[in-house]
């Protein structure tokens, strides 16, 4: 009852992110989508997963939603949609119908026992999953380019001199002094 | 009718998926669309949690979660990133405008 419950309030949080004229509401409908999301898997038994959606997905992820929409700013759209609403309508009942029936059938069939000892999520993440764990470092590193990327503006204005193009990069220091380029030349 | 939480899981599934899908397919905003993104995502932890749940293996399923929640963020980020990208670039975030790439 109590999971049903959690259950219809992520759903109506995730409808309020979408529908939210503001982006700002947007990004707090959906903090708290993430939030009741991280207690929905707690009282499921994950509660590794709980602790990393609440202080990731409910927290890191929504600064960087308000850090975003506070730089690029609020802009409304009052054209068409992309897809016209009653083919998307079609298309979502459509592809939701084919899930349900994949997961009822998936749910009827029978479920394989493992005989071996019960692992834990430490030897699942560090053993079986070795590889996996490798990936995802790289994937964090594209992440922190990325972080950089959103924070570091450099304004890059080209400036046409006679006879050549010279790119200034305007926030970056000025490495080498005036007076040495022409060494450099040399 | 008294519903364990892997029956609500199914559920729960069910209905983020369809908002995220009516979402990718509606919204034009960038950051709106990697919104809609998240909620898909969040569709699939849940999905990954409850199958791990019923198949007694709660530990892979976790450890999945855990993987999707990682790069879930990291794609956001980038896309975040590439948003700032375009809207310092074509003064609008809106995705039918970038239609008018060219090279």
């Amino acid at each position: 009852m109590f999971s049903g419950l959690i259950a219809i309030a992520i759903i109506m949080c995730a409808v309020q992110a979408i529908r939210a004229a503001r982006l700002l509401s947007s990004a707090v409908w959906l903090a708290g989508a993430s939030a009741l999301t991280a207690l929905w898997l707690y009282i499921l038994g994950a509660q590794q997963p709980a602790v990393i959606e609440l202080s990731v997905g409910a927290g890191l992820v929504t600064v960087l939603f308000i850090f975003a929409i506070s730089i690029s700013g609020e802009e409304a759209f009052t054209a068409y949609p992309r897809v016209p609403r009653k083919l998307a309508l079609l298309l979502v009942v459509g592809a939701v119908a084919l899930l349900a029936v994949d997961l009822a059938v998936a749910s009827g069939m029978p479920r394989a026992v493992d005989e071996r000892a019960v692992s834990t999520l430490s030897d699942t993440f560090w053993n079986a999953r070795a590889l996996d764990m490798l990936v995802q470092m790289v994937l964090i590193f594209a992440g922190v380019l990325g972080v950089l990327n959103l924070i570091g503006h450099e304004e890059i204005k080209e400036v046409e001199t006679p006879g050549e193009i010279q790119i200034a990069q305007t926030h970056l220091p000025q490495v080498v002094e005036p007076e040495n380029e022409e060494l450099l030349r040399v | 009718m008294n519903l364990s939480p892997l029956d609500t899981a199914i559920f729960l599934v069910l209905g983020l998926f369809g908002v995220g899908f009516y979402a990718l397919l509606i919204v034009r905003h960038l950051i709106k669309l990697v919104i809609a993104l998240q909620i898909l995502v969040k569709a699939a932890v849940v999905a990954l949690a409850a199958a791990g749940a019923a198949s007694g293996k709660l530990e892979l399923g976790a450890s999945l979660a855990l993987s999707v929640i990682v790069v879930d963020t990291v794609v956001a980020v980038v896309a975040l990133a590439l948003a700032l990208q375009v809207r310092k670039h074509f003064g609008t975030l809106d995705v039918s405008e970038l239609g008018t790439l060219r090279g």
